[in-house]
């Protein structure tokens, strides 16, 4: 079989690239687009490391092909920041040091983003069973919910 | 190089003419929450895989005028949930749908995928059988409909022909005072495999239940529907004893396995628990208190 020609759009940019029918779409940004941001963790949607958002709806890129983002509109974490600025998560999980070895931060991050869009203002409960499909063995999470919701306040605050 | 070969038709009479052409090698991909895990695995090697959310029929949720919901076979779960009115008529589906995996998963999951994926502890099959629903399924002959009851044969096995696509699932319209709710029992909080399921309908009129059907997972090698927990709770006030009569001819129709999540003794017994208290949660929304 003869690759397969996708034509998607990542962080707001047009990208083209050749897949095989197989490859996830994890492995085409790692591995083709050397978007190396999102991690694989389990390969199996159990640990979200490889969380994007696929026309705004928040998923595992390690069960998506590749071949699917034909016409879609993905974001990853290395669309997060504003050049050199960080997003207000990002700074916030670095000023209370929500992260230790860091493989699951930018899963988090892509993940709270998608809830603070949906949900400007969650309760605790709500923030750690929307992050609940992504896996920390280093925080125990409290630093990381803490994270969320302070930058949920300061954003509101802002607004 | 691999020999896999991926289409994405935009009709479904395409997808079912590229399915049924395969020979049995063909996968259909909804969300993938299983296929890309058991493809991963080695468990699954497609020839071909047809991707069928480009299909309006299988992708939408629509409501008729007498209150007929039919919603896609891959429509996922948050999409669902976004559907300002299905969840009010149908609580239990939607709860049951909504407790598949995490945020992600529910991204892509779908009603659809989880039936077809023929687990005996997928969390909404119970749920849609107490809900009566029927499964649409289109081959090359033609479209037929089938109780979502008759469609789980054994692990991993589906009463569908191998050159049929389920397109959507049909949810009649119900009376005033009718209702659905959805437990499972899980070793942990969130985010495992059901140990039982069991999903119950109910329509009560002036206090008297006047229709009932019980979906009772993971307790068998097939979702089971419980006709006799059914008939034991028409024609009741939901009694005490009535109830449970209804939970014994649960715990009756258990042929579990034994293994880590859950003994056959704790599966049955359990069987008899979540059908009270989700008799309890359906009755209680069917009245609106």
């Amino acid at each position: 079989m003869s690759k397969l020609h996708i034509s998607t759009i990542i962080n707001g940019e047009p990208e083209e690239f050749l897949c095989e029918p197989e490859e996830t779409m994890l492995d085409v940004l790692r591995d083709r687009l050397s978007l190396t941001g999102s991690k694989e963790g389990c390969g199996s949607g159990d640990c979200g490391a490889c969380s994007i958002t696929v026309d705004g709806s928040l998923i595992c890129s390690c069960l998506m092909l590749a071949a699917e983002s034909e016409g879609k509109k993905i974001e990853t974490i290395e669309g997060m920041s504003d050049g050199e600025t960080l997003h207000p998560l990002q700074q916030k999980f670095l000023e209370e040091a929500a992260l230790q070895c860091g493989i699951c931060t930018p899963g988090m991050l892509v993940a709270a983003k998608a809830l603070l869009d949906e949900n400007p203002d969650p309760t605790e409960t709500e923030v750690r069973f929307w992050l609940a499909g992504n896996l920390c063995r280093c925080t125990g999470y409290d630093k990381i919910v803490r994270a969320v919701l302070d930058t949920a306040q300061e954003i509101r605050e802002i607004k | 190089m691999s020999d896999i070969q991926y289409l994405a038709p935009t009709t479904l009479d395409e997808a079912v003419s590229a399915y049924s052409g395969a020979k049995g090698s063909a996968h259909i991909l909804a969300g993938g929450t299983d296929l890309l895990v058991q493809m991963r695995s080695g468990m699954v090697n497609p020839g071909l895989i047809v991707d069928i959310k480009k299909i309006e029929e299988i992708t939408s949720v629509k409501e008729t005028e007498d209150g007929v919901f039919v919603v896609g076979a891959s429509v996922s779960g948050m999409e669902l949930a976004n559907n300002s009115n299905f969840g009010k008529t149908w609580p239990g589906v939607l709860e049951a749908l909504n407790l598949i995996g995490s945020t992600q998963i529910q991204g892509r999951a779908s009603l659809g995928g989880n039936l077809c994926n023929g687990s005996p502890a997928g969390d909404s099959v119970p749920a849609l059988i107490a809900a009566e629903a029927l499964l649409t399924v289109q081959g090359p002959n033609g479209r037929r409909e089938i109780p979502v009851k008759e469609v789980p044969v054994s692990p991993g096995k589906t009463s569908l022909a191998d050159n049929e696509i389920a397109v959507s699932f049909s949810f009649p319209s119900r009376p005033a005072g009718s209702a659905d709710a959805y437990l499972r029992m899980i070793p942990r909080t969130e985010m495992d495999i059901a140990v039982v399921g069991c999903g119950v309908s109910l329509t009560i009129e002036e206090n008297t239940c006047t229709r009932a059907c019980v979906g009772l997972g993971a307790v068998a090698p097939k979702v089971l529907e419980v006709e006799g927990a059914a008939e034991a709770l028409i024609g009741s006030q939901l009694d005490e004893d009535t109830i449970e009569n209804a939970a014994e001819a649960c715990r009756a129709c258990c042929n579990p396995i034994d293994d880590k999540r859950g003994t056959i003794y704790y599966r049955t017994k359990v069987s008899g628990v979540l059908l009270k208290r989700a008799v309890a949660i359906a009755a209680k929304r069917a009245k609106g208190v």
